[in-house]
């Protein structure tokens, strides 16, 4: 029997406000533990929330940007269970009226475009943490505050994700949506964004759902499609045996590579929600709203679109330019200063990304700048270097942010191109090989390029490639 | 007359004058309290070092005139619900014994800030749940007025300080009555303000939607006065009204004539005291004799006030007291042997039985399942209940009623039956749920002379009219100018 998967994604990004949803505390990460705390965030006696508007901002550009309908009212609810990590026993989220609800993403898996469906976004404060004492220690748990009353928005997705490739697509869609407005780091190692899925599979085919179970602890891309290709498969496995999925929550753990069970549906919290009576309804008066949708900047669809039409690039290219909102800028800026999009769109998509991604860096980040590249590629046009010499050169220019015409003279790489110099060398490679210039002349002419790679060896690839070929053919003729 | 025994404005006026000293006053309050206490109970703390203090404080700002309120230099109580900065605070449980707060309440900044002298805080039942203060963790306090029986609750410390002179005036929070009820059982002056008025920052949560605070005075006049210092907006409370504080004193002379009072039927129910409801309806002969204009109004959904009440009250408190688990502050039990084991061993020992008990019922009312059934339809019933008053105002300007359905009982009579202390509250809970201002005043006395309270009840933030109509009815009657004697 033919399976398919019917994955749902529950993610939270914390927002990159200043202070706290409550209170006036500082978000910054990594400061030493509870240095970062109140009152109010450490779940004092008598203390009340006081909502911070930027971030109901921040969460409305990310309603906006995926399309979503805003509840000009939403209210505030108490999610109540008990961890150290939670001060107040219980956690303000949004249940019954959430701040935004049916929206979508695009998606492209394999070059099939695809929307899926977002179910609603809500705002919620996070937890602590907890740290795990040691030696001495060991019998001892201790809490980090410095985390508690951050504000995170909640993505729920709907069902509508068909296999892992899908679910990794839609979580990359909205990080660059995240991204481009500048409300999240996205670093999932730094828990800055996490991603937990309901997944389950039936017969394909099949209208109704199969039992679900939600995965958690997937901190970054791989994983979550580690996870969700293992709990497919054993999802599967279960029912060809005969047996039934259950119901439960399971954790992804990386290093065996596979999904454990961590509670079923009879230890589920009850979380008793109900409205938080500290806490008017959010008020999202229209003006606000029309001001919010008026700042916002082109999303990366709406600017791969663009791309395509504006650069006649290939959607392929566009998609890997877009995705992140400063390679779309450096990419811009650069055409601006040498309007050849497809040479630049390969140069990015080759050399640049190779650099950042082996460094794991963002554009903004290097010292590489349009103007950098923009004169690189202009050396090799004026024929100056050719462009092997030319990835030469730029990896010199990313490494140091130096004039590309600079170290191009500095390591003395001026392209040759004069007949008289390189007549020489060509006669000395002819002389060299014999044999070959025998068969090239019974009619192995491919042997051509044998002959321009061994000039070129001789220049250390400084030759005009044009030259050599014409000197060759003459003296081969 | 002793100082002790002065009301603010007398006080105030004396102070000003320089016929007495923030300090002698404090002196004489103290000494009250090294007098009575033994017996009455009234103070989980006393601060006098920091009250002689602040007294000393108060006389240099009369002397220099800077900053003179009608509360500089005037020796105040609070409850023990108020978080006060560097003073612990333990809302009379065992499970915050220990915590002294890093803050103070919104109500207590304004108090210092008017130049208020806090002698102490005051016992109360452990969180505000109960109706006779027996059910503080530390202490019962006595009713000044007979030993031998309760002074109501839960601001029952509060109410008997004043009632005896071991503090001018207290603040309390009345949730369901707990201002009120314990002002007319000890023969003082309560007043619970519109929900919002003023602000519930760094007071200790009960009920969140329904928790306000308010003064307990020995007269109309200081609860007006009090009142005007602690209302208005607070940033820290997002649920207080951002409306302007009118000055309370200012037409509260004016008189009862042609002002409307409507008595609901509703509130003369079956196995009241008779005594009460003679009081009451005497009140209302003397009221229209005044000028007013009686009428009988209906406030149908009365009779389910009580069951709501305790459906949202326990649902929200069992939320509200979920961060006493034993991690941050107060009480944690020796030893725990893991997580589960500190969470229930230090709650099941830090809570009593009636905090207990509520936890649970709100637990339950908040479950899956139940939700609709228990919380969603008391939510339900409370929009009718408030639907009941908006149209008593388009007739009345004003409700009378019975504050409590008895006078003060006495101590053990009712804890250890739950639902008969619950009725305690039931001419008082349905304000709450409405969020209206209500306030308490001595009508009477009883055969064998306890304190009988009534109530008035106003529209939202008109607070002023019910002040008026108490204030007029005070003069003619002269009940409050009672005091029990030890
Ligand atoms: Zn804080």
């Amino acid at each position: 029997m033919e399976f398919e998967a019917v994955i749902g994604l529950e993610i939270h990004a914390q927002l990159r406000t200043e202070s706290k949803l409550f209170c006036g505390c500082s978000t910054r990460f990594g400061s030493e533990p509870n240095t970062q705390v109140c009152p109010v965030c450490l779940g004092m006696p008598g203390v009340l929330p006081v909502l911070n508007r930027r971030a109901v901002e921040y969460a409305l550009k990310m309603a906006l940007a995926t399309g979503c309908r805003v509840n000009t009212n939403s209210r505030f609810a108490r999610k109540n269970y008990f961890y150290p990590d939670l001060p107040k026993g219980y956690q303000i989220s949004q249940y019954e009226l959430p701040l935004a609800e049916k929206g979508e993403v695009l998606i492209e898996v394999e070059g099939r475009r695809k929307r899926v469906g977002i179910t609603r976004i809500h705002l919620e404060e996070d937890a602590g943490k907890l740290v795990h004492g040691e030696g001495a220690d060991s019998r001892y748990s201790f809490v980090d505050l410095n985390r508690a009353g951050v504000p995170l928005i909640e993505i729920v997705t709907e069902p509508d994700i068909r296999s892992p490739d899908e679910a990794v697509a839609t979580l990359k869609a909205l990080r660059d949506i995240l991204l481009y407005l500048e409300i999240c780091d996205c670093n999932m190692e730094e828990g800055s964004l996490r991603c937990d899925a309901n997944v389950s599979v039936r017969p394909t085919g099949e209208t109704t759902f199969g039992t679900k179970t939600e995965v958690k602890n997937m901190n970054s891309f791989r994983f979550l499609r580690n996870a969700l290709e293992y709990e497919i498969k054993r999802q599967i496995e279960v029912i060809e045996e005969g047996g039934k999925v259950v119901q439960e929550t399971r954790l992804w753990d990386p290093s065996r590579g596979v999904t454990v069970s961590m509670r079923g549906k009879e230890e589920a919290h009850d979380y008793r929600y109900f409205p938080e009576p500290d806490l008017l309804p959010v008020p999202v008066e229209e003006g606000w709203l029309e001001e919010i949708k008026g700042g916002l900047p082109e999303l990366p669809a709406e600017k791969a679109e663009r791309f395509v039409r504006e650069y006649g690039l290939p959607p392929y290219d566009a998609g890997v330019l877009t995705a992140s909102k400063h390679l779309a800028l450096f990419f811009e800026e650069c055409v601006r200063l040498y309007p050849k999009p497809k040479v630049v769109s390969n140069w990015i998509m080759s050399e640049v990304l190779k650099e950042l991604n082996r460094e794991n860096k963002d554009i903004k980040d290097s010292s590489l700048t349009p103007d950098l590249l923009a004169s690189l590629l202009k050396l090799i046009d004026e024929g100056v270097i050719s462009g092997k010499i030319g990835k030469t050169v730029f990896e010199e220019v990313y490494r140091t942010g130096k004039d590309p015409r600079k170290v191009v003279e500095e390591k003395g790489l001026v392209q040759i191109a004069d007949r008289d110099a390189l007549k020489g060398i060509v006669e000395e490679v002819l002389k060299t090989h014999p044999a070959q210039v025998e068969q090239y002349r019974k009619g192995k002419e491919g042997l051509i390029g044998f002959f321009v790679g061994q000039v070129m060896k001789k220049t250390q690839g400084r030759a005009n490639p044009k030259v050599v070929n014409e000197l060759l053919r003459e003296a081969l003729s | 007359m002793k100082p002790y025994s002065l009301t603010i404005h007398e006080a105030h006026r004396l102070l000003k004058d320089g016929e007495l000293s923030p300090e002698e006053l404090t002196r004489s309050v103290l000494e009250r309290i090294d007098e009575v206490e033994e017996r009455i109970k009234a103070f989980v703390t006393i601060d006098r070092e920091g009250a002689l203090k602040a007294a000393r404080e108060a006389g240099e700002r009369l002397k220099r005139d800077e900053g003179v309120t009608p509360l500089t230099g005037i020796p105040i109580s609070i409850k023990d619900i108020f978080c006060t900065k560097g003073m612990e605070t333990t809302c009379s449980s065992r499970i915050l014994r220990g915590f002294v707060p890093p803050y103070d309440a919104t109500v207590v900044k304004r108090l210092k800030e008017a130049g208020a002298v806090i002698v102490g805080k005051n016992n109360m039942d452990e969180f505000a749940m109960g109706s006779s203060t027996e059910n503080s963790a530390f202490q019962i306090t006595r009713n000044p007025w007979d030993l031998e029986r309760v002074p109501g609750g839960s601001s029952g410390g509060s109410a008997a300080a004043v009632a005896i002179g071991e503090s001018l005036a207290s603040i309390g929070t009345d949730t369901g009555g707990s201002i009120r009820q314990p002002a007319a059982l000890c023969g003082v002056v309560g007043l619970k303000p519109t929900y919002g008025r003023v602000s519930r920052y760094g007071m200790i949560a009960f009920a969140s939607s329904l928790d306000q605070a308010g003064p307990i005075t020995r007269d109309v006049e200081d609860a007006a006065i009090l009142l005007g210092i602690i209302a208005g907006h607070d940033p820290l409370d997002s649920t207080s009204i951002d409306e302007p504080v009118p000055d309370y004193l200012e037409g509260i002379g004016r008189g009862v004539k042609g002002l409307k009072i409507g008595i609901p039927k509703e509130y003369f129910i079956e196995g009241m005291d008779k005594e009460v409801e003679e009081a009451v309806r005497e009140a209302a002969k003397t009221l229209e004799k005044e000028g007013a204009v009686v009428e009988e109004v209906s406030l149908p959904h009365t009779e389910y006030a009580v069951a709501t009440y305790y459906l949202v009250a326990t649902a929200e408190a069992s939320s509200n007291l979920a961060r006493y688990d034993g991690v941050k502050y107060g009480y944690r039990v020796e030893d725990p042997e893991n997580l589960l084991d500190m969470y229930c061993r230090t709650r099941d020992k830090g809570f009593g039985a009636e905090v207990k008990r509520r936890i649970m019922l709100g637990t339950y009312a908040l479950s899956a399942g139940y939700y609709e059934a228990y919380y969603g339809k008391a939510c339900q019933v409370r929009t009718l209940i408030k639907r009941d008053f908006e149209e008593a105002f388009g007739k009345v300007d004003i409700i009378l009623t019975p504050t409590s359905p008895t006078p003060a009982f006495k101590v053990g009579e009712k804890i250890d039956d739950p639902l008969k202390m619950y009725l305690s509250d039931v001419f008082t809970i349905p304000c709450n749920l409405a969020g209206l201002p209500g306030l308490a005043l001595p009508c009477g006395f009883t055969r064998g002379g306890l304190p009988i309270g009534m109530q008035f009840i106003g529209r939202a933030l008109d607070e002023a009219t019910i002040l008026r109509a108490a204030y007029h009815y005070q003069s003619v009657t002269g009940w409050h100018l009672l005091k029990p004697s030890l």
